[in-house]
């Protein structure tokens, strides 16, 4: 497969929430490898169109393929191969929170493979040390942890099948500049070493500036993508609110 | 030894899939790995033990080749780099590594970042943790009874506190929510359930008497047994599941999404928004729903009685009036305000203990309704010892 190949393929996306006209024909494209990044306002349907894609909601209308797989239209079995080459990153780690670090790590690894505790055990040290977490995180339960750690360990459960695509919801929400900035590098790295495709869902214009290839902007229920460059010179006034506004300005610097 | 490893096998789906393998060559004085296939995380379980038990046997230097791996992720470069590591503690040299290029990356990410992997999942079941378990529990439970104890204790303070000063604390509107919730709500099921145990009862007592020719004191036993006993209890067996379990549930969930806390920090006071209401509310609804209880049931066995033995509704209210007098009543309405306050009680105390994570909540929403039906039975035999010592 090349470089330019679509990896996740959108198209004529409608989202209708409550009788509210959310996405209107939205289009797509995800390049394999590329760091991509839906930015928009509060409300405008940014997590909705992650969920879309990963199947957790369903479109009024329109087409989703991921990997070459239909996510609207396909089987359990299809489904269920799909989902373990790609990890889902949630707002606030989702961890199963009756299960240690360790446990809710390993959770994929015991579904889907055949592999002894031993190893697993292994897997997962070695996944919490990719993510920048000490081994004495493993014990802990998620209550436990700060909420930096906390999406550290759930970006670990994420990787743990070494997908092909991860999906991150708001990953530095919530965390202070210096953590953000860490994770942001993280990410970076493990895009590098991993080879993934990362679809993230941000607010944050210091991740946009740092990691990301392409942006989209979600505004007036359309997407308009492109690089930050090319983005920043269209005329909406929205995009030219959030990339030349006092913060737009300062994450430039 | 030469483990030799075939390219292919069939899968559990009939489906032929290619798995990983690895080569042993031992001439010279050098062990010489080669391994190919697709050394991923879903075919890990086959060369794990393999490899894991791998030993130089005396052979000085160790040359790994992992050149013909078709696909390697991260599970794959760790059985690598730890065999590698393995074969090296042993007192082997490593002469030579080599893997696809394009996989430099991965080997770098996990040589920089990994400390020594530790046993993270240990379960033991020896006696000792058998008996440890079993100490554990104990201690938890005493401090249970503990502090529900020191809890009751607070609560009848802050209640008293209302009483004297009621336009400062009590909530009045919270309350008569909670009087609609836990009593008028509950009356649909409560009345079918009690008609159910009235025709139940006639129907058994009746089958018993008539034996003797003793029909008509098929009454006696349904009112004495309805009023005295039965329509208090099965009433509070019924809320303890109804509006115990709620009570936890709410209170628990709002524990959990820190909205106590916030309550806490503008200065509301947390026993007097959330759990004198409920309280309040449960021991005015329950003798109500009790004496209701008591009436739907009389009226099913009533029923009973007329269908299977004829007697009429005239015959059924003198006969009644015979066997029974108001302390048979009161006996079974005193009661109920008793266990509406250790109901209540028990479904909020439980409610507060919720910790910052779903499952608390499930749990401590089971344990409540058990912690209430079990108090409250066990209520209903310490009333029953002391009426009889009191000869009522």
């Amino acid at each position: 497969m090349s470089e330019r190949d679509p990896i996740i393929t959108v198209r004529g996306l409608v989202t209708n929430l409550g009788g509210r006209l959310i996405h209107d024909h939205v289009d797509l494209d995800v390049r394999r490898g590329e760091v991509i990044a839906i930015v928009g306002g509060s409300g405008s349907g940014k997590s909705v169109l992650l969920r879309s894609i990963v199947g957790l909601m369903r479109p009024a209308a329109g087409t989703v393929h991921v990997l070459g797989e239909d996510v609207l239209a396909s089987d359990d079995s299809a489904m269920r191969s799909l989902q373990r080459r790609w990890g889902v990153l949630f707002q606030d780690g989702a961890l199963f929170s009756s299960q240690t670090v360790a446990e809710n790590i390993q959770v994929p690894m015991r579904e889907f493979t055949d592999a002894p505790q031993a190893l697993m055990n292994e897997i997962a040290a070695i996944k919490l040390g990719m993510v920048g977490l000490g081994t004495d995180a493993a014990q802990k339960y998620p209550s436990e942890l700060s909420g930096g750690m906390r999406k550290r360990a759930s970006l670990a459960r994420a990787l743990v099948l070494d997908p092909e695509i991860v999906f991150l919801d708001e990953p530095t929400a919530g965390l202070d500049p210096i953590a953000a900035a860490a994770f942001d590098q993280l990410i970076a790295s493990l895009q590098k070493s991993l080879g993934l495709t990362v679809f993230m869902v941000t607010h944050d214009l210091d991740t946009l500036h740092a990691i990301c290839d392409r942006v989209a902007v979600l505004v007036n229920k359309k997407l308009k993508v492109g690089t930050i460059d090319e983005v920043r010179a269209d005329p909406d006034p929205w995009i030219q609110e959030y990339f030349s506004g006092p913060r737009g300005r300062a994450a430039m610097r | 030894m030469g483990d030799q490893h075939p390219a292919n096998t069939i899968c559990g789906d009939g489906s032929l899939m290619a798995s990983p393998w690895f080569q042993l060559d031992r001439s010279g004085g050098t062990l010489r790995l080669t391994a190919g296939g697709p050394w991923t995380v879903y075919h890990a379980g086959s060369i794990d033990a393999g490899l894991r038990r791998l030993e130089p046997e005396g052979a000085g230097a160790v040359e790994i080749d992992a050149g013909a791996v078709e696909a390697l992720d991260t599970t794959g470069a760790w059985l690598l780099l730890r065999t590698k590591a393995q074969l090296a503690a042993a007192g082997a040299r490593i002469t030579a590594f080599k893997f696809p290029e394009t996989y430099r990356p991965l080997f770098e990410v996990i040589e920089t970042d990994t400390p020594p992997p530790p046993a993270v999942v240990a379960t033991t079941t020896s006696l000792a943790a058998f008996f440890e378990r079993l100490g554990r529990a104990t201690h938890q439970t005493l401090l249970q009874a503990l502090g529900i104890l020191g809890y009751v204790g607070r609560i009848t303070i802050e209640w008293f506190k209302t009483v004297t000063r009621p336009q400062r604390h009590f909530r009045f509107t919270a309350t008569v929510h909670q009087i609609e919730e836990v009593g008028i709500n509950a009356l649909p099921i409560v009345g079918l359930l009690m008609f159910l145990v009235g025709i139940v009862l006639a129907y058994q007592g009746a089958d018993q008497l008539k034996k003797f020719g003793l029909d008509i004191f098929t009454v006696n036993a349904l009112g004495i047994g309805v009023l005295r006993e039965l329509g208090v209890l099965i009433t509070a067996i019924i809320i303890a599941g109804r509006s115990g379990s709620a009570f936890t549930a709410q209170i628990g969930t709002m524990k959990v999404n820190e909205e106590i806390d916030a309550m806490q920090t503008m200065g509301l006071n947390v026993d007097d928004v959330l759990i004198l209401p409920r309280v309040t509310g449960l021991v005015i609804a329950l003798p109500f729903l009790t004496f209701y209880a008591d009436i739907v049931a009389l009226i099913g066995g009533a029923m009973m009685c007329y269908f299977d033995m004829g007697i009429t509704a005239p015959m059924f209210v003198r006969q009644l009036h015979q066997a029974i007098n108001l302390d048979t009543f009161l006996v079974g309405m005193i009661k109920a305000p008793v266990f509406a306050y250790v109901i209540g009680m028990v479904g909020c105390f439980e409610g507060l203990n919720v910790e910052r994570n779903a499952a608390s909540v499930g749990k401590l929403t089971t344990r409540s309704v058990v912690e209430s039906v079990f108090l409250v039975i066990v209520l209903d035999a310490a009333f029953s010892v002391m009426f009889s010592i009191l000869g009522i």
